[in-house]
Order: structure tokens, then sequence, then C-alpha cells
């Protein structure tokens, strides 16, 4: 087995801050049979950014990140790391760590040998390679849980010896292939903000990929939104939530209302209130805009001219579903306190709140 | 009594009727050839023939073709094991990784010599050990091409329910992420991981190598069984005697390798 020359800790300064390096993805293409897993996907990273990629079951960011990695071949395109153009550089040559989705940990090797694999790959010193690991398991707080083999730990336990395992080798990119999802909710979160933690301790620039939204907002200093093999916008996660560039995005990203409006300039008109519009929405005439329930206010009130459907209670928020006369139905976020005085059958009054949103035309 | 407890008695005794019949159907021929092999001239039990059969040198002098036999299927025995792994493992592991769509098609050529008669291979494979004798020349071990062939079935379906076990892609792309190439994928992780499959298929081919014999007897070569034969002719009693050493000797190797297989799992469990 020829040795691997990839450096540890004594490394070239790599650009940009903390351990990251930039990453860029032009043009890339990947096609199965007819369908265009990747349509010209084009990403930039900032060295030491960690970007989220979301979207739905097939729209093609798992294999961005599986090209990334080398562990897919793009039919075309480049794929750029630190600056230089690795798309022909096979998987073991890259230099990046990879969390999976699905346990990966090696079953006949316990944590610390499973950490301590990559490193001894790169023919790392032992007493370095010893010092590393531990630093690892310290850093994902498994120190305790060293000579444990993965069947004998849970799996939350199993992903973060993953993550050390993936940092260990001082990766240039951090990849990240839906990490939590086998996780129960509760663990979910708690590694979600572990890894973004860590992620900001190290500095390594790293790719998520997700199909669930509140994981992506709640980590990423950006967050694409992908469909049908590119991307749709890509954006900080606030951005992304409240200035949406698409429908799609909109719809994709939180719950949204699509209320008729009448547009004229850079506003327009919905129950009737007026309301600013988003670069981007339809300058004129009928249309349908975007609104999140979030800003929709609502007051209870026997003129009204919309009909409470159900009032539920969410634990920290509520929702409340109305019909207006014209027959649409909104969502409208209340709060918590205020479901038990809404009814079904009560009328109210829905005012759209002056935020921003997107216009579409009408179908 | 309760009638739940008369019928679990009654099964309780169905079931050790079972296993003594079965155990009877296993012992018979077994004390047959004990029978056989220490009868003594004139009546009596006598221990000559295992005497014999352990007396290497006599075993050199009397009865080379035993010795030539015992040799021929250790060498075959080996052999055989070799190829079958560094073809089967590699392949397999890469059908699973890279080709998916060939597994249907690689099961059924590793599966189609159980449906060739012995003889039908034997025919079949004439042509080609004339030119292995041509190139390789006449040595028995060249059987060890045709005993791969037979062992397939066996072995490939010990191999396949050891890598169904794990989950190999996810395993190859972590490794490859952490900078190993395939040879260290296949040796560090993957291996390690189908030990007790790789055991498995290794003993079903010893068992069949060791008593094989048509095709070596049909090929004018030298095995185990064709030596046994030839012994048969000569002196019944050590044939037998020689059978039943070979019976057990492939029993110790089954236990001893159920116990490497085991060995590391139970340790394994230990420290849970």
């Amino acid at each position: 087995m020829a040795p691997i020359h990839l450096p540890i800790s004594d490394t070239v300064a790599k650009p940009g801050p903390g351990n990251g390096v930039a990453v860029t993805l032009s043009e890339l293409r990947r096609s199965y049979g007819a369908i265009h897993a990747l349509d010209g996907l084009t990403l930039d990273i900032a060295p030491g950014e960690f970007v989220a990629l979301l979207g739905p079951s097939g729209c093609g960011k798992t294999t961005a990140l599986r090209v990334l990695a080398g562990l897919e071949d793009a039919d075309s395109g480049r794929v750029e790391v630190g600056g230089k153009d690795i798309t022909a550089v096979p998987t073991s040559a890259r230099d990046m760590g990879m969390v999976f989705q699905a346990y990966s940990l090696f079953p006949h090797m316990t944590a610390r040998q499973n950490v301590e694999f990559g490193l001894q790959l790169r023919r790392i010193p032992s007493a370095r390679r010893r010092e590393r690991v531990a630093e690892m398991l310290d850093l994902v707080e498994l120190s305790d849980q060293a000579d444990r083999y993965a069947h004998q730990m849970s799996g939350g336990q199993q992903q973060r010896v993953a993550l050390a395992r993936a940092l260990a080798i001082e990766p240039q990119v951090l990849l990240l292939d839906e990490p939590l999802s086998a996780l129960d909710a509760k663990v979910r979160v708690q590694l979600r903000d572990e890894i973004r933690r860590i992620q900001l301790e190290v500095g390594t620039t790293t790719l998520f990929v997700t199909h669930d939204q509140e994981e992506a907002l709640a980590v990423a200093d950006r967050v694409g939104v992908m469909r049908a093999g590119n991307l749709e916008q890509l954006a900080s996660p606030h951005d992304l939530y409240a200035r949406p560039a698409t429908a799609f995005v909109a719809n994709f990203v939180g719950l949204t209302n699509r209320l008729r409006a009448t547009v004229e300039g850079d506003h327009a008109s919905l129950l009737g209130t007026s309301v600013p519009l988003l670069p981007g929405s339809v300058q004129r005439g009928a249309a349908f805009v975007l609104v999140r329930p979030e800003s929709i206010a609502v007051t209870a009130d026997p003129t009204g001219r919309a009909t409470v459907v159900t009032a539920s209670f969410l634990g920290s928020t509520g929702s409340l579903h109305a019909v207006t006369e014209s027959g649409e139905t909104v969502q409208a976020q209340i709060d918590n306190d205020a479901v038990a005085t809404f009814h079904p059958g009560d009328k109210v009054t829905l005012i759209p709140r002056p935020n921003p949103a997107l216009a579409v035309a009408a179908d | 009594m309760s009638l739940r407890a008369t019928r679990q008695r009654r099964q309780s005794i169905f079931r050790w009727v079972v296993v003594a019949l079965i155990g009877l159907f296993f012992a018979l021929p077994i004390f047959g050839m004990v029978e056989f092999t220490t009868r003594a001239r004139g009546g009596g039990r006598t221990l000559d023939t295992w005497a014999k059969l352990f007396d290497l040198k006599v075993i050199d002098a009397d009865y080379p073709e035993l010795k030539t036999g015992i040799l021929a299927s250790a060498g075959l025995t080996l052999l055989t094991v070799v190829i079958m792994l560094f073809l089967l493992v590699p392949t397999m592991t890469w059908v699973r990784l890279r080709l998916p769509g060939l597994r249907r098609t690689v099961e059924f050529v590793c599966l189609l010599p159980l449906t060739i008669p012995a003889i039908v291979l034997v025919v079949g494979l004439a042509p080609v050990y004339a030119w292995v004798a041509y190139f390789l020349g006449e040595s028995s071990l060249w059987l060890a091409f045709a005993y791969v062939v037979l062992v397939l079935p066996y072995a490939y379906r010990a191999l396949d329910a050891g890598l169904s076990a794990i989950d190999v892609n996810t395993l190859a792309e972590a490794a490859r992420s952490l900078g190993a190439g395939w040879p260290t994928v296949m040796w560090r992780v993957i291996l390690p991981n189908v030990r007790t499959a790789v055991l498995s298929a290794a003993f079903l081919s010893v068992a069949l190598v060791l008593g094989e014999f048509t095709i070596a007897s049909l090929f004018s070569r030298d095995n185990l069984q064709v030596a046994i034969n030839l012994l048969s002719k000569r002196d019944a009693s050590l044939a037998i005697a020689a059978a039943l050493a070979a019976l057990i000797l492939a029993f110790i190797v089954l236990v001893a390798m159920s116990f490497v297989g085991n060995g590391r799992r139970s340790h394994r469990q230990e420290e849970s």
C-alpha cells in the first residue's frame, strides 16, 4: 500500500481563516439515464463556511455532495478545492472527512481504532496519533467510550465518533450527508448544535446535506435550496426565510399562504391591506402573494370577513385556520395563550403585517 | 397433569426421538466402520489396523499411494481455498459496490455447478485439462481449478450471507473518504467483517475437496479418496480406517473453524 502524504497539523497555511479552504462546484452535470440529478449546478463556498443543501428527495443534493467527495463522477463540470482542480482526483486522495447518513463505524474496531484509522493511513507517528485520537474523542465528549465497539454505543454516540473520525485527519472539507436523519428528535437537536459548535471550533469548510429545513436553518451560515439538480436560492437562513427568491423556495421553506392579490408596482393589495413586495415579484395585475403565517395578525371581530375553522395549540405557539369570504383558506400563527379564545365559526379579521412578500403570477 | 403439561411432555419426547433417529443414522455407519477396522482374525478385537495407519514408516514403504493421496488432497484443499477466496471475495464485493445489476447473473453462474453432474463436468473439462497438462504438467494439484468450480455454489452462499450482514457500500465509502485505497478497503475493512463467512466458505470447500472422488478418478489423478479406493482393493480394513480418519479430521477442522469464528465474537460480547 502506497503511503498517502497528506498534511496533518504541520500544514502549509491553507487559504482563508481557520482550517477552511474555498470550494467551488462549476457547472456540474450528472445524469442517471433520463434523470438529471445535477443540471449545471454551480456553488461557491467560502473558506471556513458552513453551507447546508436543502431540498426535496431527488433534487440532487446528495449527488452534489458525493461528487465533491469523489464518490460519484460528474458527467461534466469542475470541482475545485482551495483553488486546485480535483475533478479527477480519487476519493482517497481528496482529503475530505465525511459523515454518512447510515452508521458507518467499522464494526470490528473500537471507537478509538475508528478515529485512528485515517491517521494510520497517513503514517502519523503513534505518539501523535494517540494524542490526536484523544483530542478528537474529547472534542465530541466521548473519551469514556474509546474502547467500545459500534454495537455497544447508541446511534448518537456512533455519529459523534464518525464525526471525530472525519475530523481527526484534519480534512480540508467536512461533508455531512444527512448524519442526523437516523436519530430520534431530541438527540438530533443536541448533535446538530454540537456539530455547529465543533465546526466553529475547528473552522473547517463544511457542506451539510439535509432534507430537514429546521436543521439547515439552525446551523448553516448559508442555506442552498435545490430543485431538479440546480440551486434555486443560496442565502443566509434569515434571507432564505424572509426573502425567498422564488415561489418554490417560499413554499419549501416554512409554511406559506398563497393569497390572491392585485399588484401595482412594488406593492400588493390583499385582504384589504397593502403589502410591500420583494424583488423578483410580478409587477402588475392579478397575482398570488406568498405570506408567512406569522405575518398575518388575527383579531376577534363579530363583523370580520373571515371565519375560524380550527385553532390549534402547538406548544410554544398556536395555529389558526380561517376561511375568507372569497373562500381562501388562510393559516395564521397566534399566541399559544390565544388559542382558547377562538372557536370554529367565530368571525375574525385577518390583517397582513407589512413584511415584504413575494408575488407570483396568477395561474 | 394439565393438558398443556401433557402436550409439552409429548413434544419433548418427540424431539428426543427425532434426535435419536438422526443420531443413529449418522452413528450406525461409523460404528460399522469402527467394528470392521477392529476385527481380529479368528475373532476378537485388535487395534492393529489403526496402529498401521498411524505408522508413517509402514505407510511410506507399503502404501505409498495413501501418502501421495493425503499429500495431494492437502495441497488441493489449500490451493482450492486460496483460489476460491481470491476469486470470490473481491468479485462479490466489487459487484455489490459497483455493479449491483450483475448480482443475479453472478449468483446464477456461481450456483450453476450445483445442477451439473460431476461426470458431465469431467466431459466438459477434459479438453481444458489437456491444455492444463500441456502448459502446467500432470500434477494432481491442477485439479484445484475444477474443484474451485465445484465449491462455487457453497462458497458463494456462505460469502453472500456474510456480505449481506454488513453495509459494504457505506463501510467502503467511509474508508475511502479517510484515504484508503481499494486493497486497504478489502484487507482492513471488508475482510475482518466477513471473517466468519470466509471461514464458513473455506470449511465447506475443505469438506468438499477432501471427499471428492469422481473428477480425480476420471482424470486419473491422485487424491485421498482415489487412494482409499485403490487401498480398498489391497487392504479393505486399512482403507476403511483411512476413510474414518479422514471423516474425523474433517469434523475436527469444522469444530476448530467454528471456534475460531466464534472466538472473537464472544470476546467482544464479554466486553460489552
